[in-house]
């Protein structure tokens, strides 16, 4: 196990993350930031903190995932909270690690059971290739080489008992959320 | 990334016929899958794809409302098709057996049979002879599993029990608990969940035998009534009631009924609670099924979130049973 960022430079990476966002503030009509679960709402809730959106929320996709009868046991369902108009809203949608694009796939489909919102724009706090979707994020802070194939695990307080970005070079299994 | 509170938990539970099947971790996981559910049906577009491509049937062998248009709208809200077949318009009247029908509608291709028979046992005996899940919605005087979970889901929500523990908690079940399957279905559950449940009726419709499951037993309502921190009134259930068990109405009401002076002698917030339908000024008066403590439209809401988890759950555990 490698420690790819600390506290510091995670706390780093964040800010230049904000501070991107920052410059291309959405310009028209309400802005939100919405983080999937279970560590994309923890990262969007930091970003909130720091730049101010109208609404801030979180979605859960336990149930818009395709891969449901594929994944062993029942997982948890958690609360999907939206207590703002989507339509006409743009939206940052935050998650930690982008792999397949699958689980962007389902944030997307759960936030147009809302509503319409004005554009949906995609920032991860890390890229590790390996795409199954045509998607592609608009904003990331660390971008891993796909063929290197590792594991990677984002660790956020208070989910986590630390902060920090750690990469298992073991191949042999292939848990990682994404 | 599972979260760590379930890490060492599964559910394995392919069907769901009764309280008494599930332990307390079962219980408590219901009903926090079940608490995710709520907010699906607070959305304008009240759907989610979880269920999508499956079949539900709703096979109600024995008249329902509440509870079969409950089971339909879960079922719509996950996105599944459903199918919806009554007893009494159905082969069972020409003489088919219960097995037989529920293999036969089972081969049209169902993945969760929810099943209502005025047989105790009757749900069992369908999941016996089927392959597919099978969700009890009532079967005679056993169980009513769903009631039992979406009680308990709307005590958590009225006490601010967070976690569903409900240690020091005093719950009450007032009336026929001889012949009723939510009283069942509430005693395995809340006992389960650390409550302490106190049953109250006429000595006719409430035999000793009840104390094994660990409940304490009264014939009176008003000497227990300020220890209550919740009171389920059910239902006078004239359809059972065929013999000499039960005192007159008028008996029945002055001695078990929820009035505004007995409200009186109870805790403040006590909650108030009823599986539905209610007979009003027989086992509740009206003013206290709509006052400020009734959660009985409540409980009905949840109704829909506790039954939209348990398909969500049978359909898709891991069948390590059976």
């Amino acid at each position: 196990m490698n420690v790819l960022a600390d506290e510091t430079k995670l706390a780093a990476m964040v800010n230049d993350l904000a501070a991107e966002v920052k410059q291309d503030l959405f310009p028209d009509g309400p802005w939100a930031i919405v983080g999937i679960r279970s560590r994309g709402d923890v990262l969007a809730k930091r970003l909130a903190d720091k730049l101010k959106p109208d609404h801030a929320g979180s979605v859960d996709i336990t149930l818009y995932r395709d891969d449901l009868s594929e994944i062993g046991p029942q997982p948890v369902v958690r609360t999907t909270e939206i207590d703002f108009p989507v339509d006409g809203t743009n939206i940052l949608l935050v998650d930690d690690v982008l792999m397949t694009g699958r689980s962007v796939r389902a944030a997307i489909q759960s936030l147009i059971d809302f509503g319409r919102p004005r554009c949906i724009k995609l920032l991860v706090l890390c890229d590790r290739g390996g795409r199954e979707l045509p998607v592609q994020p608009d904003y990331v802070a660390l971008v891993l080489d796909e063929a290197d194939q590792q594991q990677v695990e984002v660790r956020l307080q208070p989910t986590d008992p630390e902060d920090c970005i750690v990469i298992f070079p073991d191949t042999a299994k292939s848990t990682s959320k994404e | 990334m599972a979260a760590k509170s379930s890490d060492d938990y599964a559910w394995s539970h392919k069907h769901l016929l009764g309280l008494a099947d599930l332990d307390a971790a079962d219980i408590r996981f219901l009903l926090t899958t079940a608490r995710g559910f709520g907010e699906v049906s607070t959305r304008s577009v009240k759907k989610v794809p979880a269920l999508r491509g499956k079949v539900v049937a709703n096979l109600f062998f024995e008249p329902s409302t509440r509870t079969r248009s409950s089971f339909h709208l879960a079922a719509g809200r996950l996105s599944a098709d459903v199918l919806d077949f009554s007893g009494s318009s159905s082969s069972t009247t020409k003489g088919e057996s219960l097995s037989d029908t529920v293999r036969n509608i089972e081969a049209m291709g169902v993945d969760v049979m929810v099943v209502r028979h005025n047989q105790s046992g009757a749900a069992a005996l369908v999941a016996d002879s089927v392959d597919c899940s099978v969700l009890n919605a009532g079967d005679g005087q056993h169980e009513h599993p769903t009631q039992g979970l979406l009680d308990a889901y709307t005590i958590a929500q009225r006490t601010g029990r967070d976690g569903f523990d409900f240690t020091g908690l005093t719950v009450a079940i007032v009336g026929d608990i001889a012949h009723s399957r939510v009283a069942r279905s509430n005693i395995h559950g809340l006992t389960k969940l650390g409550a302490k449940v106190i049953l109250i009726g006429p000595p006719t419709l409430l035999p000793a035998t009840f104390k094994a499951a660990g409940c304490e037993i009264y014939h009176t309502l008003d000497e227990v009534l300020p220890r209550l921190d919740v009171i389920n009134m059910l239902r006078v259930q004239f359809e059972r009631l065929t013999s000499q068990a039960f005192p007159s109405v008028r008996e029945y009401s002055a001695l078990y009924g929820l009035t505004t002076e007995r409200m009186k002698k109870m805790k403040k917030n006590v909650v108030v609670m009823h599986p539905g339908p209610i007979n009003r000024g027989l086992e509740i008066e009206s003013a206290v099924a709509d006052g400020p403590n009734s959660a009985i439209l409540q409980q009905v809401t949840n109704g829909l979130a506790v039954r939209m988890a348990c398909m969500f759950l049978v359909q898709g555990a891991q069948h390590t049973e059976n």
